[in-house]
C-alpha cells in the first residue's frame, strides 16, 4: 500500500517533454529497450509470472489481471499465437492512449515485443483507430525504427526469437474497441462482437489463441521488467496496483493528463489541476468514460481504484474523468451520450439496436420538456430491458448515464417538465462563455 | 476514373502484410479512397477480386465504418466533435456557426469542393475540448471564431498546421497514410501538446518521481509472500 498517494508518478509520461520524444534515439538515451534485453534473457513463463506478481490490471477499462490473461493462452495449441494491441481508444472522455502513442510510441513497441515473447507470439498487431493520423504516423515510424535497430524481425538480438508487427488503421467504429469486434475488423469484416465463449485466448484472431491488451497495459510492461514486479506493486492500493494515466477534462482549470498511483482521489486531482473553473462548482463526473455511471461531489474522496469505485456505485473504467460544473444540464449531457450509443450500436443484438433508439426518443422528449413524470419510470424500465441482454457491453454502457443521472438528478428532469424546456443556457457552459464573441 | 496497375499492386501489397489476406480490407479501402476520393464501385470490385470475396462482402464492410465515404469528399474533411464533453464546452456552438458560415449541413461539401463538414464522435482529445479534426489531425481548444478562421484559411489555400501536429495534407493524402504508406511528415509538430504535459510539469516543479527502482525491494516488505 502506498503511504503517499497524492504525488504524481511519471513513468509512461516521463519522456513526453523531451525534444523529439518519439524518436528511437531519445527513447534509448533514457534507457529504453533495456527491458527488452532483460526479457529476452528470461524464460517466457517468468515474464508472465512477473506481470502477474506486479498486479497489473487491464488499463482499457475492465481491469482484468494482465498476467492472468496471458496465462490463459494454451501453449499446447499448435496454432500460431497472436498479440493484438487495442489502440482504438474511443470511449467518450478517454484520451490517454492517443497522447501516449504520439509522444512515446517506443514504450508501446517495446512492450509489444516483450509481451509477444512472453506469450510466444511471432506476429503482433497494433489496431489504431483511423481518426488519429499523426498518431498513426508516429507508431508506423517507431515500428520501422525498431526493425532497423534489430528490435524487431528475425532472430532479435541473437535470441532466436522472431517477431513481426503490423500497424493497422481502423476506419471509424466505436464498437471496435470491444475486443471481439476489433478482431472482426482486423479480419476485414464488419465490426460486430462475437459470442463468448470461446474467449480470444482460446480462439481469437483467425481462430487462434490471441491476447488483446490495451495500449497502456502493454506500455506498462517494460517498466515492470526493468524495475521489478515489487516496484510496480509498491504503488497503488491493495487490489489496484501501480500507476496509471488519469485524464481530466471539462470544467477544470487545467485539464490534461496526470500520471499517478491508482487510488488517488478526484479531490486530489482537482487540487493539482488548479480547482474547478473559477466561480463554479463540480456537479457531476464520470470516473472512466461515459459508460461508467455518473458520480457527484459526494464522491470526491473515493479512491480511484477498481473495487473502490465499484463500491461507490460506478466503475474505474479508463480513468477518463470528465468534469461538469453547475452550468451543465445533466439531461442534455445524458441525451447526447445516448445519441452516441444509438449511433454506435453495431445493430447485431435487438435489445441494443432497438433499445438505444427508444432511449433517445424518451430522453429527447424529457429534455424538450414535453414528456411526463412517468417517462422517468419508462426510461428506467427500458434500461432494465436493455442491460445484460446483448453480446457485448455497449448497451450496458448506454444505460449507465441514464440510470445514474435519474438517481442523482431526478429533480432536474422534473424541472424540464415544469418549465416546458431546458432550464439551462448552453452558452454558459462553453469555454468561451465570457468572451461573448460577435458573429 | 480507372484504377492503375500501380494501385492494384499497392492493394496487393497491403493484403500481403497479413497472415490472411482479407485482414487487409480496411487499409485497402483507405487506399481506394486516397485514389478515388471515395469508395467507388470499381474500388469495391478491385478489393473483392484481390481478396477472392464477393463485391457484396466488401460493400458490407465499406458501409459499416464511418470513415468510408460514398460521396466525394472535399480536400479538407472538417469534423467538429459534438459528443457530450466537447458539445458542452462549445462544440455545438462551433458546429452551428460552421454550418451557417459554410452554408452546408452535416455530411455535406461546399460548392467549391474544398470543405466537407461533419460532426464527429469523441476523438480522444477531451483535455483539449472543444476539439475539431481536419483530415484526422487535431485542432485543439477551438472557438466559433477560430473555427471560421480555420475554414477560411483552408478555402484560400493557406498552409495550416495542426495545433499539435504537422502541416495539414489533403484528405486523399491522409487516406494514403492510413493505408500504411507513410508521407514523411512524422517528425513535424511536437511530441505532446500543452494539456498532455500539465501533470508532468507539476511533477517536475515539485520534484515528484515514481519510486526509485533500485529501492523498491527495500520499500516493499511483503515481497516474499508474492513469490511463488
Amino acid at each position: 500500500m502506498s503511504a503517499d498517494i497524492s504525488t504524481l508518478t511519471p513513468v509512461l509520461t516521463d519522456i513526453w517533454d523531451a525534444e523529439q520524444s518519439w524518436k528511437l534515439s531519445t527513447y534509448e538515451d533514457r534507457g529504453g529497450y533495456a527491458a527488452l534485453k532483460t526479457a529476452l534473457g528470461m524464460a517466457p513463463d517468468d515474464i508472465i509470472t512477473a506481470v502477474k506478481d506486479s498486479g497489473l490490471r487491464g488499463r482499457g477499462g475492465a481491469g482484468f489481471p494482465t498476467g492472468m490473461k496471458w496465462s490463459f493462452i494454451p501453449q499446447d495449441n499448435p496454432r500460431p499465437k497472436y498479440l493484438v494491441v487495442n489502440a482504438d481508444e474511443s470511449e467518450p472522455g478517454t484520451c490517454k492512449d492517443i497522447p501516449l502513442m504520439m509522444a512515446n510510441p517506443h514504450v508501446l513497441v517495446e512492450g509489444v515485443i516483450i509481451s509477444s515473447f512472453a506469450i510466444r507470439a511471432n506476429k503482433a498487431f497494433i489496431y489504431i483507430r483511423g481518426e488519429v493520423l499523426h498518431v498513426i504516423r508516429r507508431v508506423q515510424a517507431a515500428v520501422a525504427e525498431a526493425y532497423a535497430a534489430g528490435h524487431l524481425g528475425k532472430d532479435i538480438h541473437g535470441s532466436g526469437y522472431d517477431l513481426d508487427v503490423v500497424v493497422h488503421a481502423g476506419a471509424g467504429a466505436y464498437i471496435c474497441g470491444e475486443e471481439t469486434a476489433l478482431l472482426e475488423g482486423l479480419e476485414g469484416r464488419r465490426g460486430q462482437p462475437r459470442l463468448r465463449p470461446p474467449f480470444p485466448a482460446v480462439a481469437g484472431l483467425y481462430a487462434s489463441p490471441t491476447v488483446i491488451n490495451n495500449v497502456e497495459s502493454i506500455a506498462s510492461v517494460p517498466s515492470i521488467i526493468e524495475h521489478g514486479a515489487e516496484w510496480f506493486a509498491s504503488m497503488g492500493t491493495e487490489k489496484s496496483k501501480g500507476y496509471g494515466i488519469f485524464s481530466l477534462s471539462g470544467h477544470v482549470t487545467k485539464p490534461g493528463q496526470y500520471e499517478a498511483p491508482l487510488g488517488i482521489t478526484l479531490r486530489e486531482l482537482i487540487d493539482l489541476a488548479g480547482g474547478m473553473r473559477e466561480g463554479h462548482t463540480l456537479k457531476f463526473w464520470t470516473p472512466g468514460g461515459s459508460s461508467t455511471p455518473l458520480l457527484t461531489d459526494e464522491h470526491l474522496d473515493v479512491p480511484l481504484g477498481f473495487e473502490e469505485v465499484v463500491a461507490a456505485g460506478s466503475m474505474l473504467g479508463t480513468r477518463a474523468l470528465q468534469l461538469f460544473d453547475d452550468t451543465t444540464c445533466v439531461v442534455r449531457a445524458v441525451l447526447r451520450w445516448t445519441e452516441f450509443y444509438k449511433h454506435e450500436s453495431c445493430g447485431k443484438c435487438t435489445p441494443c439496436r432497438e433499445g438505444t433508439w427508444w432511449l433517445v426518443q424518451t430522453l429527447a422528449k424529457l429534455e424538450n420538456g414535453e414528456g411526463q413524470e412517468s417517462d422517468l419510470d419508462l426510461l428506467l424500465d427500458q434500461c432494465d430491458n436493455i442491460f445484460g441482454r446483448s453480446f457485448c457491453a455497449l448497451a450496458d454502457g448506454a444505460v449507465s448515464p441514464i440510470q445514474s443521472s435519474i438517481k442523482y438528478f431526478r429533480e432536474e428532469y422534473l424541472q424540464h417538465l415544469e418549465q416546458g424546456g431546458c432550464p439551462f443556457d448552453p452558452m454558459k457552459s462553453t469555454l468561451f462563455a465570457d468572451e461573448l464573441e460577435m458573429a | 476514373m480507372t484504377l492503375t496497375q500501380e494501385t492494384y499492386g499497392e492493394l496487393e501489397e497491403i493484403a500481403a502484410r497479413y497472415p490472411e489476406a482479407r485482414s487487409g480490407l480496411l487499409p485497402m479501402l483507405h487506399l481506394v479512397q486516397s485514389v478515388e476520393g471515395r469508395i467507388t464501385p470499381e474500388g469495391i470490385e478491385a478489393c473483392a477480386g484481390i481478396l477472392g470475396i464477393s463485391a457484396a462482402e466488401v460493400s458490407g464492410v465499406a458501409t459499416f465504418y464511418t470513415m468510408y465515404k460514398r460521396k466525394p469528399v472535399g480536400d479538407y474533411l472538417v469534423g467538429v466533435c459534438t459528443n457530450t464533453l466537447c458539445a458542452v464546452m462549445g462544440g455545438d456552438a462551433i458546429f452551428e456557426r460552421l454550418k451557417d458560415h459554410l452554408d452546408v449541413g452535416n455530411d455535406e461539401t461546399t460548392a467549391d469542393g474544398k470543405i466537407s463538414l461533419e460532426h464527429v464522435e469523441c476523438n480522444a482529445a477531451c483535455d483539449y475540448a472543444p476539439v475539431m479534426m481536419v483530415n484526422w489531425e487535431f485542432m485543439d481548444n477551438m472557438t466559433p471564431a477560430s473555427a471560421v478562421q480555420l475554414v477560411d484559411d483552408l478555402r484560400e489555400g493557406k498552409e495550416v498546421s495542426s495545433t499539435r501536429g504537422p502541416r495539414l495534407c489533403t484528405w486523399r493524402e491522409a487516406e494514403r497514410v492510413l493505408a500504411g504508406f507513410p508521407d514523411g511528415r512524422v517528425d513535424e509538430g511536437p511530441g505532446a501538446g500543452p494539456a498532455s504535459l500539465v501533470g508532468l510539469e507539476i511533477a517536475r516543479d515539485n520534484g515528484w518521481t515514481a519510486p526509485d527502482g533500485d529501492g523498491a525491494k527495500a520499500i516493499d516488505s511483503k515481497t516474499e509472500e508474492g513469490k511463488k
